[in-house]
């Protein structure tokens, strides 16, 4: 195990973090602020409450899932891109490093970004509504997971990305549509019954379902499914990732 | 002699068909300066990229001190520092950040005083803290060279590395590799300065259409190969040599006030005596004598012309 390489390639990721830290935190920072005006006040308030939870309350799961997974797929997508935009990929890929510690390296720094900023979106809803967290761990727990399986995801992304066309499309055309269809403004019961079943297949759906447990003890699909969502997706990034460097695909000519 | 990396049967074909290496066979000793040449295309960084895992192999075997380059890839790898040809660097990093980041990622742990030193020795040290893209372009070659021996590699690969740099840039890196084969170091680099090659190499290969041509001691080389030719300055100036001559198929000079012979000094008899001898009884009185030995580059257009 190359430790050294490891905690070489998080820092490295991490230090571009901070070099950007205000467009980093700031920006989803913003428009989440937004939402909670949006949504939350002008909107929630004429809103019932759904299983018991203020519609304001109830929305801040869901938009911290938002916000994370699309911050999760951006980082570690640019991340791994912009060393093979710029051709300093060269060096991790002739270290003594293995696929699974550049894999540590690289999506345990964009991962980690993506939780501070989930955290801080989170410190940020207490000043607009009133919240109590059920399951503080488990809390953490679904978000680190969150993070960690679609930076996974992303890091696929990136590799597999020819330009930053595709490198945007992919977050725009998927993820977005993913995430606003997976009941971060709604529970799943308030549709008819055909796109209840139909929005059993969005991934995305597990995720917040179980975050929001997390915070109110109420779940769309029973929590133990949406851990077991999260472990299939990682593991199936994993496999996809393992693939590509054993092949060298798109890195390797 | 003690070998560094053995090459065995190495190919390349890419995916679209093109033929980058055709079967090498190519061993490099234990602190020997090999350098490469050949045109553009004809194999030197496909070469060089597959002994440093960048690109893989399609068939062949290629093993660094004894460690295959695929089954014992970390042990390989360690032992390896690349100076690519592409200046390819993060341009918001610092210098020194970015020279800690490769020893990191070749899995050694920090060593400040280590780094210190590479980083004087490439005349960086001052410019340590200064964002990589604030550099001017011979700072950035720098720059990655003191990234490959951040790791204290035993073989270092240089691709080009003199190309589109300054002369003093150029003198410094000769002065270092020479430093690092002092300490040991195997030094394998690819180059189209044939002066470079002549000024640094112990063995010279040729690399041409994917294939090694030859791979020859340097001085042996340019001997074997090597004709040397004896220009002979004469006191007054000939517009036509007189027919006696004729068998030394001599050249006249443009200043029509010297004489160009050429000769093989491994023939059994070089000719010289007599033409010296011939030229004084046609009434030629000699001002002075030069030989020169034909130039590496010389060599090199000889073997890679189709």
């Amino acid at each position: 195990m190359n430790l050294h390489a490891v905690k070489a390639i998080y820092f490295f990721e991490m230090a571009r973090t901070f070099r950007t830290l205000l467009q980093s935190i700031i920006s989803p920072v913003i428009s989440t602020a937004l939402y909670f005006i949006v949504f939350g006040s002008a909107i929630g308030s004429r809103m019932v409450a759904i299983d018991g939870v203020s519609y304001g309350a109830f929305i801040v799961p869901g938009l911290i899932m938002l916000t994370v997974l699309m911050q999760s797929v951006t980082n570690a997508s640019f991340g791994i891109y912009f060393p093979k935009f710029i051709g300093t990929i060269y060096e991790p890929l002739s270290a003594p490093v293995s696929y699974l510690e550049m894999l540590v390296g690289y999506v345990g720094a964009a991962a980690t970004k993506s939780m501070i900023i989930g955290l801080i979106i989170l410190a940020t809803s207490f000043l607009f509504v009133p919240l109590q967290i059920a399951h503080p761990v488990w809390m953490v727990a679904f978000l680190a997971l969150t993070c960690v399986s679609f930076s996974l995801l992303g890091f696929i992304i990136g590799i597999c990305a020819r330009n930053f066309e595709q490198l945007n499309l992919v977050p725009a055309l998927i993820i977005t549509p993913l995430v606003f269809l997976g009941g971060s403004f709604y529970s799943i019961s308030m549709l008819p019954p055909f796109w209840q079943t139909a929005t059993l297949f969005n991934p995305v759906v597990y995720l917040v379902s179980g975050f929001r447990w997390a915070f109110f003890d109420t779940a769309d699909v029973a929590v133990t499914y949406s851990l077991m969502a999260i472990a299939l997706f990682s593991l199936l990034f994993v496999a996809v990732i393992s693939v590509i460097f054993k092949t060298g695909y798109r890195l390797k000519p | 002699m003690e070998k560094m990396i053995s090459v065995q049967g190495l190919s390349k074909v890419y995916a679209s068909g093109n033929i980058a290496l055709d079967k090498v066979d190519l061993e490099i000793n234990k602190g020997e300066i090999l350098a490469l040449l050949g045109p553009n295309g004809a194999g030197k960084t496909t070469l060089i990229s597959m002994i440093c895992g960048l690109v893989n192999p399609s068939a062949g075997r290629v093993s660094v001190d004894g460690y295959d380059i695929l089954t014992d890839y970390r042990a390989a790898r360690r032992l390896i520092g690349l100076v690519p040809q592409e200046v390819a660097l993060e341009p918001f990093e610092k210098v020194i950040n970015t020279v800690q980041f490769s020893r990191g990622l070749f899995g050694f742990a920090p060593d400040k005083s280590y780094i210190e030193a590479v980083l004087k020795k490439l005349s960086l040290w001052d410019k340590r803290d200064t964002p990589i893209r604030e550099l001017s372009g011979g700072m950035k070659r720098r720059v990655l060279i003191a990234k490959a021996l951040s790791h204290e590699p035993r073989v270092l690969f240089l691709d080009e590395p003199t190309a589109g740099v300054d002369v003093e840039l150029r003198k410094d890196m000769w002065r270092i590799v020479e430093e690092l084969k002092a300490d040991g170091v195997t030094i394998v680099l690819t180059t189209h300065y044939i002066e470079e090659a002549e000024a640094l190499a112990d063995r010279v290969g040729v690399i041409s259409h994917g294939r090694i041509l030859l791979v020859e001691n340097k001085d042996q080389l340019m001997h074997q190969m090597g004709t040397k030719e004896l220009t002979i300055h004469l006191q007054q100036s000939v517009d036509k040599l007189p027919e006696a001559l004729a068998g030394y198929a001599l050249r006249l000079a443009p200043d029509k006030q010297s004489v160009i012979y050429s000769y093989d000094t491994k023939a059994e008899r070089t000719g010289i005596t007599g033409l010296l001898a011939d030229l004084s009884s046609a009434g030629f009185l000699l001002r002075d004598l030069q030989t020169s030995q034909s130039s590496l580059e010389d060599i090199f257009v000889d073997l890679v012309k189709d």
